[in-house]
């Protein structure tokens, strides 16, 4: 039989070993957050379209008809729309997973089970929108009759990496906001504000040359690059040194982000 | 001689007070720290320096559990019941000390943690069970099981936001009902749902207890603990009091707090102070011991810093069965129009038909929508009705035996076959 040892501090190796035993609660609480997601709407499942789906519409006006940004040879809203999957699933984990230990208090303070089960399912649940605007994109594609290039192998990579982006700040969000209810407030923001600094309704390649390192800090900006390249091939080149520039930063976000949230993890109960 | 499944060493639990209120502690101030040294906010002593009011919810305590021993946790209100609870099922890390236990454990800190209102009780089933630790073929296994436990055949497809706060409950204790862990852990579970359910729950733990499991149980209801365990573990401000067979633990911890009669606390929720809450005879003194029948008056002394408009104040007496009577405004409606200041609310109970035992006054004073709860005490005094029963006409044989089972006698005449009639009633005895 296992001794279980419950003591300051120390709780490490067993952690493990119950994020595996709790496996199964990763998919239950996603399941219970999609499940309520759309109760007593209208059109449910449809508002995970028609969000991304007006918004592309507005920044293919914006910046393909009034700004007339260059498009690289390819139709505007699919410009967009590639941008925008990937960073929509950035901004609604980032949303989720910051908001999910506040939400989930009654959980924390009642029962246990390793809360990055939380954290992490909330990301889970993200992902499933973004299946759903992925199946609106491949509509879109076929329409433009746009063939993916052989490039578009890679795209699982760029899944997983803009996977770790949501999580990575995810994880730093949550147990921040278990603390400082600021980031409330600062999430939304967060989320406004990156729609435009990210390369969501333009090419990075408008960023000028001697910026796009810098721009590259962004870890959306490798994410979106990757997409693009992924799916609509051409004249998309990946600006490779952003690109590693952007996947380490996620690397870093992730590390730092589990290590954050594992050091405040233990007084989530006593301070929520 | 059972191995010990929990063994509880130096156990102790600091809180800071004001730990997230405190707008000194706020992140402005957590940057202006992390820009002043931008190295110490990563080291773990961050804040240690800070002077802040501390709070030992648990000093130095240690016992250990054996193998299939049935114990009950028992103490004020704030003794560090829960704290103890709550570090027992990992929900927090202890300060100092540590605890080995050997085996699944499975800790009831709340019935139906984790229910969705949303969510059908079907889905709830599921949802629950996988964050009480079981896993998906588990609770598939036993879900007819849950289901006829609860007795909500009918109502698995309604969301729980439908359900009678009966039925709810009573779903939510059938998923945890079917844990089978090898430790149980149960906190105050008992204390909602109707009477027929409680039993049902006791009865559930009982035959848990009977197999060997070891249970740790923490109640208030006396009785329940009495009747589950064997061992009563007392707390005290933090610190182990005393440790025993229950009848004996139960008994000196009444006999303590019936001696200790004013109400310590004196939180301060919505400007209101609770001071002291006492308890006099017919003769206005202040005592703890009282016959059957007499009058028992509650005498609330208050501090209101500010004023507090028709608030509704309830108060009950409570036996080791549970509730015996009320004293009820949200029911007479006798509000009064404000509390301002520091003052006194006092309620006599004229006569209190009750048997010999040992009785708690809880006590609940809500604001004037008559929703929101200000205060809510379960126990804020305590007394115990001592008498010889015969005095009062009571001579059956088997007097011991009624005495658990019931606590107010109201008077009451038998018509006989033969035409004779035989009156009782408890009536306070000429001094």
């Amino acid at each position: 039989m296992d001794e279980l040892i419950i003591e300051a501090g120390r709780t490490e190796r067993q952690y493990w070993r119950d994020l595996w035993r709790y496996r199964e609660l990763f998919y239950f609480l996603a399941w219970r957050d999609l499940l309520i997601r759309y109760k007593q709407t209208v059109v449910g499942v449809a508002w995970s379209l028609i969000r991304p789906l007006l918004t592309m519409i507005v920044l293919t006006v914006v910046f393909g008809k009034l700004g007339k940004m260059p498009s690289g040879g390819i139709p505007y809203p699919l410009l967009v729309f590639s941008g925008m999957l990937p960073w929509q699933f950035f901004a609604a984990a980032l949303t989720e997973s910051g908001n999910s230990l506040v939400t989930n208090s009654n959980l924390i303070s009642k029962v246990y089970f390793p809360r990055l089960v939380i954290t992490i399912s909330s990301v889970i649940t993200s992902f499933a929108d973004f299946v759903i605007s992925s199946v609106f994109l491949t509509i879109l594609m076929i329409w433009y009759r746009q063939v993916p290039p052989a490039a578009v192998v890679f795209l699982p990579l760029f899944v997983l990496l803009s996977f770790g982006a949501s999580l990575g700040v995810g994880l730093w969000i949550s147990a921040l906001m278990v603390e400082y209810r600021d980031f409330r407030f600062i999430v939304p923001f967060m989320v406004q504000f990156g729609l435009y600094i990210s390369p969501v309704g333009f090419l990075t390649s408008v960023v000028p040359e001697q910026y796009r390192l810098l721009y590259a800090l962004n870890p959306m900006v490798g994410v979106i690059d990757g997409f693009r390249w992924c799916l609509l091939g051409g004249q998309q080149s990946v600006y490779w040194p952003g690109l590693a520039v952007s996947t380490v930063g996620v690397v870093i976000l992730v590390v730092t982000g589990l290590w954050y949230f594992r050091r405040t993890e233990q007084t989530f109960a006593d301070v929520i | 001689m059972p191995a010990p499944v929990i063994t509880i060493e130096n156990l102790s639990k600091r809180y800071i007070l004001g730990q997230q209120r405190s707008k000194k502690d706020g992140m402005r101030h957590a940057i202006e720290d992390a820009m002043r040294a931008p190295l110490a906010w990563f080291r773990s002593d961050r804040g240690t320096k800070k002077q802040k009011s501390e709070f030992w919810a648990l000093k130095d305590v240690s016992f250990q559990i054996k193998q299939g021993e049935v114990v009950g946790l028992i103490g004020r209100n704030g003794a560090g019941k829960s704290t103890l609870l709550k570090i027992l099922s990992r929900i927090t890390v202890p300060t100092k000390g540590r605890i080995r236990i050997n085996g699944r454990v499975a800790s009831l800190l709340e019935v139906g943690t984790g229910f969705h209102q949303e969510l059908t009780g079907r889905e709830n089933i599921f949802l629950n069970g996988a964050i009480l630790g079981m896993t998906r073929v588990e609770i598939i296994r036993k879900f007819d099981e849950i289901v006829a436990f609860s007795e909500i055949e009918e109502f698995l497809d309604t969301p729980v936001k439908r359900y009678s706060s009966g039925m709810y409950v009573r779903l939510a204790f059938a998923v945890a009902a079917h844990l089978e862990p090898e430790i149980l852990i149960v906190d105050e579970v008992l204390a909602v749902g109707d009477a027929a359910f409680q039993k049902k729950c006791l009865g559930k733990m009982g035959s848990f207890a009977q197999s060997g499991k070891t249970v740790l149980f923490v109640s208030h209801n006396m009785e329940a603990v009495r009747s589950l365990c064997q061992r009563g573990i007392w707390l005290k401000d933090g610190q182990l009091h005393a440790d025993g067979s229950a009848d004996t633990i139960i008994q000196s911890y009444f006999n303590s707090i019936s001696t200790d009669l004013s109400f310590s606390d004196s939180s301060v929720v919505h400007g209101l102070e609770i001071q002291k809450v006492s308890l006099k005879n017919n003769r206005g003194e202040e005592a703890s011991q009282y016959r059957p029948g007499d009058s028992l008056t509650v005498e609330i002394s208050y501090q209101a810093n500010d004023r507090l408009e028709k608030p509704y104040i309830t108060l009950g007496v409570q036996g080791i069965n549970g509730s015996c009577f009320t004293a009820n405004m949200l029911l007479d409606g006798h509000q009064p129009g404000f509390l301002e200041g520091i003052g006194k609310i006092a309620c006599r109970f004229e006569s209190i038909p009750l048997l010999p035992q040992n009785y708690t006054v809880k006590m609940a004073i809500r604001e004037k929508s008559g929703q929101t709860m200000i205060v809510n005490y379960q126990d804020v005094a305590y007394f115990s009705v001592v008498g010889d029963l015969a005095e009062f006409g009571f001579k059956g044989d088997y007097l011991a035996r009624a005495i658990r089972s019931t606590a107010v006698v109201v008077p009451y005449e038998w018509r006989l076959p033969d035409g004779t009639t035989a009156r009782v009633a408890m009536r306070p005895l000429a001094d």
